[in-house]
């Protein structure tokens, strides 16, 4: 960001980087509006729905947190399956901060921009060599961080004036949006058997757990299945 | 629907969620990289998302409380199916879902 600019960076960054940075700003912004309804007819305020994209930001945990909440799930389920789903970040920062190498406040704010997005574009920068990698870092944690909360509060409010979720169809938005988040990322025979197992079992075993636990209970699946692969 | 979800839920969510996904993040930055070495670690967690999303598609699409039911949803996820096997954009699938789902509901 700041020190990108000072460096000269800015001016010699590939057109290709900006294009991938914007386009999966924007793109994400999409998916904003669908956490930001989400949230709200789970029973979330809409300040609450905006301080959750300001401070959790990660997409999959938000969804999780009130999709858990929306089920009837209990406060401890949704922390925890938010939590879980949050792990890759820390992975993804074992990846970034020897790339980025920054200290103080700079990795306060780089921890808080390490999502899918930004590591994805940084690490596609790889052939381009360090400095256009971190600049694809910043600016799509940047770029993201701006278009995922201001479409959060569009679609919490929204959702606030729409009312009765269910007879505009929200209730059945929210698990597409999942279904949407899940798509992209089934691009083996090995991961869509994983997630046909998943749903199978998530549904075995709803009559017999508190709600929202299943959901938790189904990184089970996750585990045994890649602790096996090979 | 309209739950009836207490503030006290709501806030503890937001803050413990909040808190711990930073932690989450902030943990990656300060770890040494021979962590991320163990290869079983690195498969199950790339599976996490993928089994997690699927609980979520079912438990959203599904379930009521602790029973699993089918209604006006179901039409809403199958039109979501449908639309991503046509390789339609996310704004198209969510869409197209709500209108499904809301027909339905408004239906019977």
């Amino acid at each position: 960001m700041a020190s990108a600019g000072k460096n000269g960076l800015m001016a010699q960054l590939p057109r290709t980087t900006l294009r991938d940075a914007l386009s999966v700003s924007l793109t994400v912004g999409a998916y904003g509006v669908a956490f930001g309804a989400a949230s709200v007819a789970a029973g979330f305020s809409v300040l609450q729905s905006c301080l959750f994209s300001l401070l959790t930001f990660t997409g999959a945990s938000q969804f999780a947190a009130v999709g858990v909440v929306a089920s009837g799930g209990a406060p401890i389920s949704a922390i925890a399956a938010a939590t879980v789903l949050g792990t890759r970040n820390a992975l993804y920062g074992i990846q970034m901060a020897p790339l980025l190498h920054v200290r103080g406040l700079k990795r306060i704010a780089a921890a808080q921009l390490t999502i899918d997005e930004s590591t994805n574009v940084a690490l596609a920068q790889a052939p381009r060599g360090v400095a256009v990698m971190r600049a694809g870092f910043w600016l799509t944690g940047a770029g993201v961080f701006l278009f995922w909360n201001v479409f959060t509060l569009a679609g919490a409010l929204g959702a606030k004036a729409l009312g009765n979720p269910a007879s505009w169809g929200l209730d059945a938005a929210v698990p597409a949006a999942f279904l949407g988040l899940l798509w992209p990322r089934l691009d083996t025979t090995f991961l869509r058997l994983v997630a046909g197992a998943s749903m199978a079992f998530a549904l075995l075993i709803t009559p017999w757990l508190p709600a929202g636990l299943p959901i938790l209970a189904t990184a089970l699946v996750a585990v045994a299945l890649g602790w096996r692969q090979r | 629907m309209a739950p009836e979800v207490s503030a006290t839920t709501t806030w503890t969510v937001l803050v413990a969620t909040s808190a711990l996904c930073f932690a989450t993040k902030l943990f990656g930055h300060y770890v040494p990289q021979r962590w991320l070495a163990n290869a079983t670690l690195q498969r199950i967690n790339a599976l996490i998302p993928i089994s997690l999303l699927s609980a979520l598609v079912v438990a959203q699409g599904l379930v009521v409380k602790t029973h699993v039911v089918i209604d006006h949803r179901l039409a809403g996820l199958a039109v979501a199916l449908a639309a991503l096997f046509a390789r339609a954009p996310f704004p198209v699938v969510v869409v197209l879902a709500a209108v499904a789902s809301a027909v339905v509901y408004h239906l019977h």
